[in-house]
């Protein structure tokens, strides 16, 4: 879900079957999720669908599939053809075009201009991944590994939180930024002139972001083998050379994981992006949904510029497939 | 494009500061005497995040709170009266159904489009290409989502989309069906004689619980997967050998076997659910009888301006979020009990 949000994939997390019982999962069950099952040892017998069961599988895949498809299509279509004819006569009259592609992306005035809100993305997205991870690492660390009065019960405070919605937090996060906090004419915290800025972005991602992150690190560190970091700690090791040496190595299919997930997640976001961004700051879906709001005449470019904003997620999935899967499963093993 | 460059540059020199000075902190620990040296390295730790977390989250929730008790301008008290506002306008009862079609409907088509991909494609030739492909619209954004849908349910004055031309395609199908080709799906309320009344879900409600769905089913299709790869193939075969059928096999080993997955899922699905607004927006904008709660509350803070009636829209959110978590909770520890 991406749909979601954090939150989301939080609760559920309260483990699998499989995975309270036993140890993580080891890499072939990860992998096989996805599909990799033809190496698995399952009897033949236990694995084969019916005809009916492949027949069901095709359908919905057919269903899930020719909606993009058929944006995919219209987006590649002359304006013209667009207004006149289903994308699915583009297979008997064949006519293509890259023409929208260029509309939408070019800055020319009276275009939608998508290149710039496309690195406005990539601004708010790779910074607010890195710091979300990294801070809430640090945090699953302390919580997992480190010693100290109130740690349980400040990390079941921390989890709690995964169940504010964004919506109900964001306002009076938003006037912290536009204008600091007074009690009278005392400044309890100052104005940091981040008003529409890409900075305020971050910072809310990475405040709604830190729960989630530090929930599934800390699950995850806590399940590293105790020997190893203690074998460390009594050979003089302090905390700081433990983290970066031992525990963030090892974290490694955690870390990675909650990055690709964090960053579909702040790519696709729209809420934030609306309220925070500003006009010139704001994320290519924010732009997407305003473009499609506005456009009326013009809706052939909306397909172009829908695909614009699809395609870092997918890539992203694509090429990191594998170690999203196993993350999230890893994650998810240890409620 | 070299702005671009010069934004990252300056991103990566403000990261390095900030790595840097908690470093430095962290090395100013070792001067403080005994006890106080941990203390100081887990405040470097944990700090941050702690920081981030009491002011980024829970302060602006409880402020959240007090606002929903206070009067659209935010100087009167007035106790609960933005929220009976909620409960008792006949528009915004339609809200309230709304969401609770989409937090049922969605999460129940999920769980069961999940369960059949996972089920059925598990051991299928070209099992990984398939899933993928269900996972596809996970990972665009919800706003994409809708868009894809909007142009599939296009109807007059646009060109048509994909949904009238295959209502046109089948022979005999009233108008009011769609029969005609001409069928505005995102607007029109009814289907068939069917008419519900002006504070019951309408036809569009629905239509757009389907994008939910589509784009809901792929991760719920992963976290089932996994379950079922889990089942030890000991009990299934054993199960096979007394002669269970695979439909058999399925519904009395692997589905009680798997139980708490499809809770987790579940729990997920109907938060998201309950959390929708990207499609809405994306689509009607909430008109036509479609807002949700996590839409109104958009519509009703940003758009009017309401700061009392809002908050009281963002606090309900929260309400309701808590027994569907809890409720996890509770089939969780039940599902592991049994197993």
């Amino acid at each position: 879900m991406s749909t979601t949000d954090p939150t989301v994939v939080t609760e559920p997390v309260a483990a699998p079957p499989i995975l309270s019982t036993g140890a993580l999962p080891d890499e072939t069950t990860v992998d096989a999720a996805m599909g990799g099952g033809e190496t698995m040892g399952r009897s033949v017998s236990a694995s084969l669908s019916s005809r009916g069961g492949r027949l069901i599988v095709l359908a919905l895949v057919f269903m899930w599939t020719i909606p993009t498809f058929g944006l995919l299509v219209s987006s590649v279509r002359p304006e013209d053809e667009v207004k006149t004819s289903g994308w699915w006569e583009a297979f008997i009259r064949p006519k293509f075009t890259l023409g929208n592609y260029d509309a939408v992306l070019s800055s020319s005035p009276g275009s939608a201009n998508l290149s710039h809100f496309f690195f406005n993305s990539m601004k708010i997205t790779v910074p607010a991944v890195l710091l979300s991870v990294g801070i809430g690492a640090m945090a699953g660390y302390a919580f997992a590994w480190m010693k100290w009065r109130g740690r349980e019960w400040l990390f079941v405070a921390v989890v709690a939180l995964l169940v504010v919605p964004l919506q109900m937090a964001m306002i009076p996060l938003l006037r912290l930024i536009t204008g600091g906090a007074h009690i009278g004419s005392f400044t309890i915290f100052p104005y940091l002139h981040l008003n529409n800025s890409v900075a305020a972005v971050w910072v809310a991602h990475i405040c709604f972001g830190l729960p989630f992150c530090i929930f599934i690190l800390k699950s995850f560190m806590s399940s590293l083998p105790r020997d190893i970091i203690e074998a460390a700690r009594v050979d003089g090791a302090g905390h700081f050379t433990v983290f970066f040496k031992l525990v963030v190595p090892l974290s490694v299919p955690a870390l990675a994981s909650l990055a690709i997930f964090q960053f579909m997640f702040i790519w696709n976001d729209l809420l934030i992006g609306l309220v925070y961004g500003g006009n010139d700051n704001k994320p290519i879906i924010a732009k997407l949904v305003e473009v499609g709001g506005t456009f009326g005449q013009s809706w052939h470019l909306l397909t172009a510029a829908a695909f614009v904003s699809m395609v870092v997620p997918l890539i992203v999935f694509f090429a990191l497939q594998r170690y999203f899967v196993r993350g999230l499963l890893a994650g998810a093993v240890k409620g | 494009m070299s702005d671009v460059f010069g934004a990252f540059a300056t991103v990566l020199f403000g990261m390095a500061i900030l790595a840097a000075a908690l470093g430095g902190l962290y090395f100013l620990t070792r001067y403080l005497p005994g006890s106080w040296r941990e203390r100081g390295q887990v405040l470097v730790f944990v700090g941050p995040a702690v920081f981030l977390v009491f002011v980024g989250l829970f302060v602006p929730a409880v402020r959240t709170v007090w606002v929903s008790f206070r009067d659209d301008s935010g100087r009167r008290f007035v106790g609960l009266d933005n929220y009976n506002e909620i409960f008792s306008g006949k528009g915004t009862r339609l809200i309230l159904f709304n969401s609770f079609t989409w937090v049922v409907g969605g999460t129940l088509f999920v769980v069961i489009v999940g369960l059949a991909i996972a089920r059925f494609a598990d051991g299928m030739r070209g099992e990984r290409i398939w899933k993928s492909m269900i996972f596809i619209p996970a990972a665009i954004s919800l706003a994409g989502a809708g868009i894809i849908w909007k142009f599939v349910y296009a109807g007059p004055p646009f060109e048509n989309g994909l949904a009238n031309q295959v209502a046109k395609a089948v022979p005999g199908l009233p108008a009011s069906f769609g029969g005609e080709g001409d069928k505005i799906w995102l607007v029109d309320r009814n289907l068939g004689s069917l008419n519900p009344p002006a504070s019951a879900p309408g036809l569009n409600t629905i239509m757009l619980v389907v994008i939910f769905i589509w784009a809901a089913a792929g991760l719920a299709t992963v976290f089932f997967s996994a379950a079922i790869k889990g089942v030890p193939d000991a009990l299934i075969d054993a199960a096979r050998v007394d002669g269970a059928t695979q439909r058999q096999v399925f519904y009395k080993v692997t589905l009680p076997y798997i139980s708490a997955t499809v809770v987790a899922v579940a729990t997920i699905t109907a938060i998201g659910a309950l959390k929708a607004f990207d499609i809405v927006i994306a689509t009607t904008g909430g008109n036509f009888g479609t807002s949700t709660i996590a839409n109104e509350f958009y519509r009703v803070y940003f758009i009017q301006g309401r700061l009392g009636f809002g908050s009281a829209y963002s606090a309900l959110l929260c309400l309701l979020l808590i027994p569907v978590v809890v409720m996890n909770r509770r089939a969780q520890q039940r599902a592991e009990e049994l197993s």
